[in-house]
């Protein structure tokens, strides 16, 4: 096998380069629209600081900074900085970018893992039973809750179920990762859990009419085929034929179009993080911008561009690897 | 009374949408700035008959504010959308019959935007145009055209590949004369699907960006703003401030989601054995 593993090491090669040509034009534009901005960076640091400072330790900070060198030499400083681990200091937190990124990613992981696993197999169940119960009653209602679930926006959808589930009813907490007052140590897991649940359910289903839809579509073209066909006709029953010829071919296309949608959950966890003022990169992210925290939102959107990037080398790997429709194909 | 056929029956129920879509537009233009003023003896009023949608914390009506807003929010996402669907029919042109180098360099351009999430890069982008209006217009703008420009390369592709392009080249017409007469009319019912489709996103994204306090000023009514500022009366119990001019925008997402379906069944020839 010779040739799989020479594929393999190719399109490893092809990502890798591909991913890094990406990364580094992301890293190009989003400094020259940071540059372009008409916020002065040196003035949003004074006003931070709360004093008023002379003329001459302005163009110390100015001199210190390096605010009046050219772009260019500005920009390969800081990705050569960036390169050797260290993303800078953000304006609004006063500590390393770096470890504002680490501990706030771990939070936002966790709220995007559940949102994603849980759209993910939620789709994948309602798209089987769409699928199944084609143009009968089950799959019209499924269909008209995907595309009105698809036209709400998310942070209202937060809102909503902010105001049934904390206001009116009490279930759960309204905001943040963890319970006021309590120790950053000290807190359980099920209270994680517990501040989790509303903010992952808003998020995941923003996203699961995607995958139902699709799945619905994929199903109903393999039980349009003549080998499920013949399958009927040796007797198996729905629930057999959908084990054993439906699944199979509809479950790698799902896993592979919920990895390629990494970016939709990022961007989706943005606007949730804000609603429930949960503590992840989104809510960063946000605050950076409105304070022009520069090198937080630098940092910040270097990380998406690469989370999405590697979510797509994913997809495409399995794609190209696992299925192996597509791989006679490719050679 | 005859049945009417559903082709009628569709073209009809187009009209109506655009309809009243139209008549969103035109009454959200049309509210003067009086009847959204602030009023303090009226603050924070739940719906009744004088205020359909209630008050909010400074007593303005939530009813014409929505109403102003949605005109808003309308107008730039049609804007925007307009500007993303024109992007991507060039794009699309090009990358279909430019060179080899050009296809690869635009299908990687197409990645650099679908590789960084849409929200964060409407937010640079705000950020780089100093947040307004114009920053949002521009942001939702250089997001939204990659998937339409995908489908228009595909289509493209195809129909190059169709006789009658091929007969047209070998009677000496020129590439500019074939693009033209053979593949643009080609995608006129494409581009203004694709542009109907773009519309519902693009107010949804306006939405967001305001929401999250970029794009148009806390003063300016928008969808936005306004469900920003019903979150912090939310505990308070104030929720008409948060659910009705929601409820309102998804009205009107739906609304255009449906007419663009509907357009492309009148306009796609396919659509009829559906």
């Amino acid at each position: 096998m010779k040739g799989t593993a020479g594929r393999l090491i190719r399109t490893f090669l092809f990502h890798g380069i591909k991913i890094v040509s990406l990364l580094l034009a992301v890293s190009i534009i989003a400094f020259v629209l940071v540059s372009a901005s008409p916020i002065d960076p040196v003035q949003q640091y004074i006003l931070g600081l709360g004093t008023a400072i002379s003329p001459e330790q302005r163009a110390e900070i100015e001199a210190y900074w390096g605010v009046n060198e050219p772009p260019v030499e500005r920009y390969l400083s800081w990705l050569s900085e960036l390169l050797r681990g260290n993303w800078g200091e953000s304006a609004l937190y006063r500590r390393p970018v770096a470890d504002i990124i680490g501990e706030r990613f771990a939070n936002s992981l966790a709220l995007m893992l559940c949102a994603w696993l849980l759209s993910g197999v939620i789709g994948f169940a309602l798209g089987c039973v769409m699928g199944v119960f084609r143009d009968r009653w089950p799959d019209s209602i499924l269909k008209k809750l995907c595309y009105l679930l698809s036209s709400v926006p998310t942070f209202w959808l937060g809102l909503l179920f902010l105001l049934i589930f904390s206001v009116w009813l009490g279930w759960f907490p309204i905001g943040f990762s963890a319970p006021i007052g309590v120790a950053q140590g000290s807190v359980t897991l099920g209270q994680r859990l517990h501040h989790l649940a509303l903010p992952a359910i808003t998020l995941s289903l923003m996203s699961f009419a995607n995958i139902a839809l699709h799945t619905r579509q994929k199903l109903i073209d393999v039980l349009n085929s003549e080998y499920v066909l013949f399958a009927r006709a040796r007797g198996e029953g729905t629930w057999t034929v959908l084990r054993r010829h439906g699944l199979r071919n509809v479950l790698l296309p799902a896993v592979t179009l919920q990895f390629a949608s990494f970016a939709e959950l990022f961007g989706g966890s943005v606007l949730a993080e804000n609603v429930f003022s949960y503590p992840g990169l989104g809510s960063a992210v946000a605050a950076a911008g409105l304070n022009s925290d520069v090198p937080l939102l630098l940092g910040v959107t270097l990380f998406s561009a690469l989370f999405v990037c590697v979510g797509n080398m994913i997809a495409n790997l399995l794609y190209g690897l696992v299925d192996p429709q597509i791989r006679e194909v490719g050679k | 009374m005859k049945k009417l056929n559903r082709r009628t029956k569709v073209l009809l129920l187009t009209a109506v949408m655009a309809l009243v879509l139209i008549a969103v537009y035109a009454f959200g233009l049309l509210i003067p700035e009086e009847a959204y003023a602030s009023s303090f003896l009226q603050a924070k009023q739940p719906p009744s008959f004088a205020h359909p949608f209630g008050t909010d914390s400074l007593g303005r009506d939530l009813l014409m504010r929505t109403l102003k807003g949605l005109s808003v929010s309308m107008t730039v996402g049609l804007v925007a959308s307009v500007i993303s669907a024109v992007i991507a029919v060039l794009v699309g042109i090009a990358a279909a019959t430019g060179s080899k180098y050009v296809d690869a360099f635009l299908n990687w351009l197409i990645d650099l935007v679908m590789g960084v999430p849409h929200t964060i890069l409407v937010i640079l982008i705000s950020f780089a145009m100093g947040r307004g209006l114009k920053g949002l217009l521009i942001g939702i703008a250089a997001t939204h055209w990659c998937s339409l420009a995908r489908l228009i390369r595909g289509e493209v592709l195809q129909l190059r590949n169709q006789q009658y392009v091929a007969v047209s080249r070998r009677l000496g017409k020129s590439s500019g004369w074939i693009l033209c007469n053979h593949l643009l009319p080609h995608l006129v019912p494409q581009f203004f699907v694709g542009l109907v489709l773009m519309f519902p996103h693009a107010i949804l994204h306006e939405a967001s960006v305001s929401f999250l306090g970029y794009g148009l000023p806390p003063e300016q009514p928008a969808i936005g703003i306004i469900l920003s500022e019903s979150m912090r009366y939310l505990s308070a119990g104030m929720w008409w401030t948060a659910v009705f001019p929601g409820l309102l925008l998804v009205a009107i997402v739906l609304l255009v989601d449906r007419l663009g379906d509907h357009l492309r069944r009148i306009l796609d020839p396919y659509s009829a054995q559906e």
